[in-house]
C-alpha cells in the first residue's frame, strides 16, 4: 500500500464523505469552536448532557478529510460516555481510532476536534481546559 | 519603428545553479511549486555566505583589525547593491531588516506611533498579507486611528472607486499595499493609490515581498514613500530584508528597536540617535545573510528582472489553460495578463490540504491554507486554496506533474 492510501484509506474517507454526528443540536448545554490558524480547518462542537453522561454530540466544520474524519469518529466514541472521563481522554486514544501516520502538521488537524470537545466540556462542566487552548490570548480589537 | 529584443531566459541552464533540483522527494523529481512562499537558493549565493564567513567574517562597524574592515565593506556593499537593486537614492534609506515583516512593523511602530491619533484613518485593502494588516490594524487600534481596507471586486482586484466612502471615515494619514497579492497575483495600481494618497498628504507604504523577486522595482519611479522586501523569497538566505523610506521620513521617525549600534551618544541623562540607516539598525546585523542578499541581488540582476517577469508570464498563461482543464477546478483572482506568477485555485470536494497531500505523493511541492490572507478568504467566502507559485527556475513540466497529481487527487476522493 503506498503512503497516499494509507493515509487516504477507506475508513477516513468515508467519515468525511458521510460524517456521523454532523449537524447542530437545538438548545445545547455546552459549545465550543476552533480554528487551525496554520491551515483554516474549523470545527465547532455542540454538547448536551444528561447527568454526567454526554447524552448527545454533534459538529460541523469545514476543513481537510483528516480534521473532518477525525472529528466524526471523535462523535461516534464519546456518545454516552462521562463527560469527565472523555475530557481526561488521551489524544492517543483517537488516535488509534484514526489508525493512520499522520506527519506534525497533519496530527494539528486530527487533533482539532478533539480540543474543541474538550473546551466544549471545560465550558460546560468546567473539566480541565486542555493544554493546547491554555494560555491562547487572542488580539481584542473594538 | 524600433523592436527591441525581448529578453529570455533558459530556466532548464538556471535550474543547474540550484542544488535542490538535484533532490528526489518521494522516488520523483523535485517540482518546487512554492516560490511565493519562500524561493530555493543558486549557488552563488551559497558560496558567498561560504566565502565570506571563511574569509571576511567579523563583527560590523566597531573593529579596527584587518578582519573587521573587510567585514564592514562587505556589508556595506550588499547595502550598495540593495540601494541600486530598488534605485534608491541613497544607501542612507535603506535599512537592513530581518525580514518584511520586521520592516512593515518598523514603519508602523517608527512612524505610526507618533504620525497616527484619533479622527485619522489608516486604509490597507482587502488584499494584504497579514504582515501588512495586522501591523497597521494594531497601531491604529493603539492611536485610536479608524481601520479600514479597501475591497475587491469579483476578480481579485481593488475596487477603488469604494475610496471616495472610505474616505468620510477620518483624515487618511496612511495608504499600505502590497505590489503583488501572495494569494491572487493581483498587480495592484499602486501609481494611482500614491496619486490620491499624496493628494491627501498622506504617506504610502508598498509591501513588494512579492514583487522584488520578479519584477523591477523602483522607488523613485512608484513614488511610495516606505516599501519593504524579504531575501529569502528571491534567491537569498532568510533572516534578511530591506525596509526603504523617504529620506525626510526616516529621519524624523523616532527609532523602532534600542540598544548598541543605532546610538550616538549615550549618558545616564539621555541618549542620541545614531545617523541613518544605523538608527534603525540595534544590535548586530545578520552581517553574512545581508552578504547572501548582495549575492543573490547580482544573481538576479544578472539574469534579468525583465526575462525573469516575461518567463512568470509564460508560465502563468500556461498554468492558466492546464488548470482550467481539470473538471471541478476553480481558478480566482484576475486572468493570467492582469496577475504575476502566483496562482490559487481549488478543486470541488477536496479541501486544499489534502490537494497538497497528495501531490506531494507526487514530488509536487505547492501551498495549501490562508496563506496569511484571512480577510481576503473571508472575501472570497473560502476558508483556504491550494496555491501555486513560479520563479526563474519554473518549467511548465511541473505544471504538467500538478495537474497530473490533480487528476490523482480526483480519483482518490470521487
Amino acid at each position: 500500500m503506498s503512503e497516499l492510501d494509507s493515509l487516504y484509506r477507506e475508513v477516513i474517507l468515508d467519515h468525511y464523505k458521510n460524517p456521523r454526528g454532523h449537524g447542530v443540536i437545538d438548545g445545547p448545554d455546552a459549545e465550543a469552536e476552533g480554528q487551525n490558524p496554520l491551515c483554516g480547518d474549523e470545527v465547532s462542537i455542540a454538547v448536551s448532557f444528561e447527568g454526567d453522561t454526554i447524552a448527545d454530540v454533534k459538529f460541523q466544520g469545514r476543513g481537510c478529510a483528516i480534521s473532518q474524519a477525525a472529528t466524526s469518529m471523535l462523535m461516534d466514541m464519546v456518545k454516552g460516555r462521562r463527560a469527565e472521563e472523555v475530557a481526561s481522554m488521551s489524544r492517543e486514544e483517537l488516535l488509534d481510532e484514526v489508525g493512520i501516520p499522520l506527519t506534525p502538521v497533519r496530527l494539528k488537524c486530527a487533533l482539532l476536534g478533539l480540543g474543541v470537545l474538550k473546551l466544549a466540556l471545560h465550558k460546560g462542566r468546567g473539566t480541565p481546559l486542555p493544554e493546547e487552548w491554555a494560555g491562547l490570548e487572542e488580539l481584542e480589537l473594538s | 519603428m524600433a523592436v527591441t529584443a525581448q529578453p529570455r531566459l533558459d530556466a532548464e541552464r538556471i535550474r543547474a545553479d540550484f542544488p535542490i533540483f538535484e533532490l528526489e522527494i518521494h522516488g520523483k523529481p523535485l517540482a518546487y511549486l512554492d516560490s511565493a512562499n519562500s524561493s530555493q537558493k543558486p549557488r552563488p549565493v551559497l558560496d558567498a555566505l561560504r566565502t565570506f564567513y571563511e574569509t571576511s567574517y567579523a563583527n560590523v562597524h566597531r573593529a579596527v583589525y584587518e578582519l573587521g574592515l573587510r567585514s564592514d565593506a562587505a556589508y556595506d556593499g550588499a547595502r550598495q547593491k540593495a540601494r541600486a537593486f530598488i534605485n534608491a537614492e541613497t544607501t542612507a534609506e535603506v535599512v537592513f531588516t530581518r525580514n518584511a515583516t520586521e520592516g512593515l512593523n518598523l514603519i508602523a511602530y517608527g512612524w505610526g506611533l507618533d504620525n497616527l491619533g484619533p479622527g485619522d484613518l489608516v486604509l490597507v485593502t482587502e488584499l494584504e498579507h497579514h504582515s501588512n494588516f495586522v501591523p497597521w490594524q494594531y497601531i491604529a487600534h493603539r492611536t485610536g486611528a479608524a481601520f479600514a481596507a479597501i475591497p475587491i471586486d469579483e476578480n481579485g482586484e481593488l475596487r477603488l472607486e469604494a475610496l471616495d466612502e472610505l474616505e468620510s471615515r477620518g483624515r487618511v494619514k496612511l495608504v499600505a499595499c502590497g505590489y503583488v497579492s501572495n494569494s491572487l497575483g493581483t498587480v495592484n495600481p499602486l501609481e494611482r493609490l500614491a496619486a490620491w494618497a499624496h493628494e491627501r498628504d498622506a504617506v504610502l507604504v508598498v509591501d513588494a515581498a512579492q514583487a522584488a523577486p520578479h519584477r523591477p522595482v523602483d522607488v523613485q519611479a512608484l513614488e511610495c514613500d516606505f516599501l519593504a522586501f524579504t531575501g529569502h523569497k528571491m534567491c537569498g538566505p532568510t533572516g534578511i530584508g530591506v525596509v526603504w523610506g523617504r529620506r525626510e521620513l526616516l529621519e524624523r521617525m523616532s527609532p523602532f528597536e534600542l540598544g548598541g549600534e543605532m546610538i550616538r551618544k549615550v549618558t545616564v541623562e539621555r541618549t542620541t540617535w545614531n545617523e541613518l540607516p544605523h538608527k534603525f539598525e540595534a544590535g548586530t546585523p545578520p552581517i553574512a545573510q545581508a552578504v547572501g542578499l548582495g549575492a543573490a541581488i547580482d544573481y538576479l540582476t544578472g539574469v534579468g528582472l525583465e526575462a525573469i517577469e516575461r518567463h512568470e508570464a509564460e508560465l502563468t498563461s500556461y498554468a492558466w489553460g492546464r488548470l482550467s482543464e481539470v473538471p471541478g477546478l476553480t481558478l480566482y483572482g484576475p486572468s493570467p495578463e492582469r496577475r504575476a506568477g502566483i496562482v490559487s485555485f481549488n478543486l470541488e470536494g477536496i479541501h486544499p490540504h489534502d490537494v497538497a497531500q497528495v501531490v506531494d505523493s507526487e514530488g509536487v511541492a505547492v501551498r495549501a491554507g490562508h496563506h496569511c490572507n484571512q480577510p481576503l478568504m473571508t472575501s472570497l467566502g473560502l476558508s483556504a486554496t491550494t496555491r501555486a507559485s513560479f520563479y526563474l527556475y519554473s518549467l511548465p513540466e511541473e505544471i504538467d506533474r500538478l495537474v497530473d497529481g490533480l487528476h490523482r487527487a480526483r480519483k482518490l476522493f470521487s
